[in-house]
């Protein structure tokens, strides 16, 4: 670990000039950490990011969005943290995990992984592209980007330094979580969080990527999570978002789903401004299955812009998708999602249910589920239902003591705890609740 | 000092334009149980949910005093902290939210602020009053009311008034949807909690609950008035000859 010696002072000379790089400027040069194929890459990538044009407002994929969090001007890159042993104090997880990586602006500043079994690799990006060529070309971002954030992907390619890859052989399980922390600091600083995790035939892990700002500044992620998973591998992994209020972020993701493997995916967005979360599911072999599930506790001005894919190419597989938001305050939530039943995929099991639990007048909900079937004897259900709490259930609760704040906090964690219950994993479900409990001020 | 205790009086109270309770004057003394029996439509169920506050219906007139105090203008989770309690007809289901931290947040708002609930107590003390009501523990971790029967949401209810400790307690048809093993469950908890420290109203439409939850009183609620007060054997006698003996009596008077 570092510790740097330089003044701290925002005038100095030397702190403010790599700062001062514009997130939208021409790189001058790639990092010298990568194999020269992947700098070849991030310039061809940087070419794309230029020829796609801004997003519209008739655009499709971003109806409804605000596009003025789109101009991304005023944004530079990251420069190295000030002080990483404070954000590595900062960085209190889970109890108990297998691993624990922690990035700060584009570096790795801490390593754990004294609890990986034998021939589990869990590394920097830049190490797995030049160590594990074959493997890390195979699965890196080697899906197109479909649900609207091409642009903003291509953007990521070219400009991210690091990132986490983690690859579990065949048939090795992982019993505790791995936990991965991304911290920003920094006014207007941009990162570029990645996530790649392959697991192989019959292989288990549970993944929690922790996205956290370090100060009450304004900044910018592009994050991305691409998840391989084998025949019969078993991968739960949640995004804990908690940047800070004046956030613009992007949550790329790309799920492919092999033979009766099971892929449960959960994002949990408490912080930012403006969040754009894209979710693509493909349910590549029979009997695979895919769950995603999003706890929007959306309040502010804050925007919540989320596009799902269920795309089923295979027999027999179930995607089932629940999302979950409360909104208060002039809060905005955009819900965008897709089933669709490839020729040939019959006997798809696919659900989409949106729920949204307006808690002010000046909140507003958007919700736009949608079906494309090419499949015989398939079972789809869609739905969007929007409510208000409801007032015998408050009632209920006041009549045993609870005051009317309280009980609505606590109806709130309810509808988010129906949530947390599809996971499946008491001990995650417990950790993830006291997360949930904090964020919502509740002292039970 | 007068005796400490629930009084209702002369209460008039509507739904909208409609009245519902006309004149309505009952006493509780701490320490009693008392009964409020009366057909369907006599207003049993709303006397239960307007003194517990539910924002439906209106007061026009009288007074609820809890040992001498009026909680008519307080809002309801005030009325419960003060010592009120309401055993509901058809509590909610309130999904998500399990049992022993709905119970522990009603705990919890009885405390001063930055005063915290010692877990371990809570538990063992949770424990104790469950095993008190045949409720197994895992009840604990399941979400409050949902997907339970009529017997079980009935035992969570009385597993509340337990833990909460209130001074009064009303409990409005906690007899219906029981078989008779529930109900003989559901009625010894209920007496496990008597004693001089609570006044129980218990509202029911059949006597059978009384054979189990034996009352100081009994009081034949119609169409929104006390119209008749007694001993425990009146009870009996309105199973055995219906109601209608009483309200000719009471147009007679």
């Amino acid at each position: 670990m570092t510790s740097s010696t330089t003044s701290a002072a925002p005038s100095s000379d030397i702190l403010l000039a790599p700062s001062n790089v514009g997130v939208l400027s021409a790189p001058a040069d790639y990092s010298a950490d990568w194999p020269e194929w992947f700098r070849r890459g991030q310039k061809t990538a940087w070419e794309t990011f230029q020829a796609i044009p801004q997003p519209k407002r008739t655009d499709e994929p971003w109806r409804f969005a605000n596009l003025r969090a789109l101009d991304l001007s005023d944004f530079t890159l990251a420069v190295p943290v000030e002080n990483e042993a404070a954000l590595i104090v900062r960085s209190k997880g889970f109890p108990d995990v297998a691993a624990k990586l922690i990035f700060a602006n584009e570096r790795l500043i801490q390593r754990e992984a004294t609890g990986l079994p034998p021939g589990v690799l869990l590394l920097p990006l830049e190490q797995a592209a030049t160590d594990h060529q074959e493997l890390f070309q195979r699965n890196f971002m080697s899906t197109p980007v479909r649900l609207g954030s091409k642009k903003f992907a291509a953007l990521h390619r070219a400009r991210l330094r690091t990132g986490a890859f983690l690859h579990v052989p065949k048939g090795i399980v992982i019993e505790r979580p791995i936990e991965i922390w991304h911290w920003v600091e920094g006014e207007d600083a941009t990162i570029f969080p990645h996530t790649l995790i392959v697991l192989e035939d019959g292989a288990s892990a549970s993944v929690i990527d922790r996205f956290v700002s370090a100060n009450d500044e304004s900044s910018l992620a592009i994050a991305v999570n691409d998840l391989t998973l084998g025949s019969g591998s078993k991968l739960t992994y949640v995004g804990v978002q908690e940047w800070s209020s004046k956030t613009t972020a992007f949550h790329l993701n790309t799920t492919e789903v092999a033979m009766n493997g099971t892929a449960t995916a959960l994002a949990m967005n408490f912080g930012g401004s403006y969040i754009r979360g894209e979710s693509d599911s493909h349910l590549l072999g029979e009997g695979s299955r895919s769950v995603m599930l999003s706890i929007n506790p959306a309040d502010a001005e804050r925007e919540i812009d989320q596009r799902t894919f269920q795309d089923h190419f295979a027999p027999r597989a179930t995607s089932d998708l629940l999302y979950h938001n409360a909104l208060s305050d002039a809060s905005r939530t955009i819900f965008a999602g897709l089933i669709k039943v490839e020729e040939g995929a019959h006997e798809t099991d696919a659900y989409q249910k949106v729920r949204n639990l307006i808690l002010s007048d000046e909140a507003e909900a958007n919700s736009m589920p949608g079906l494309e079937i090419l499949a015989d004897n398939v079972r789809c259900t869609h739905g969007a239902t929007s409510g208000e709490l409801n007032e015998d259930e408050l009632f209920y609760m006041l009549a045993r003591g609870i005051p009317p704040n309280q009980a609505a906090q606590l109806i709130v964690r309810g509808f988010f705890g129906t949530v947390l219950e599809r996971l499946e994993n008491p001990i995650l479900e417990e950790q993830l609740g006291a997360i949930l409990d904090r964020k919502l001020n509740l002292t039970v | 000092m007068p005796v400490p205790s629930l009084s209702i009086l002369d209460l008039h109270a509507s739904i909208g334009d409609k009245p519902i309770l006309k004149g309505l004057t009952l006493e509780i003394p701490k320490g009693e149980v008392h009964a409020i029996m009366g057909k369907n439509g006599s207003g049993k169920s709303t006397l239960a949910k307007i003194m517990a506050g539910h924002p439906d219906y209106t007061v026009t007139s009288g007074d609820v005093l809890l040992d001498g105090e009026s909680i008519l203008g307080m809002e309801p989770d005030v009325r419960a902290r003060l010592g009120l309690f309401l055993a509901f007809q058809y509590p909610m289901e309130i999904p998500g939210v399990t049992i022993a931290n709905f119970i522990r947040a009603a705990l919890q708002s009885r405390l001063p602020e930055g005063e915290d609930i010692d877990a371990i107590d809570y538990y063992e003390n949770l424990y104790k009053k469950m095993d008190l009501l045949s409720m197994s523990r895992s009840f604990t971790s399941r979400s409050v009311n949902e997907g339970f029967s009529g017997g079980e949401k009935k035992r969570c209810e009385i597993l509340q008034m337990a833990m909460l400790q209130p001074s009064y307690a009303v409990l409005d048809e906690t007899d219906s949807g029981l078989d008779i093993d529930a109900l003989k469950i559901v009625s010894a908890g209920v007496n496990s909690l008597r004693g001089p420290n609570i006044g129980m109203l218990v509202i029911t439409h059949y006597q059978r609950l009384l054979d189990y939850i034996v009352p100081d009183k009994v009081h034949v609620m119609s169409e929104g008035r006390i119209i008749l007060s007694g001993e425990k054997d009146l009870a009996l006698k309105l199973e055995a000859e219906g109601y209608d003996w009483v309200e000719k009596e009471y147009q007679a008077a």
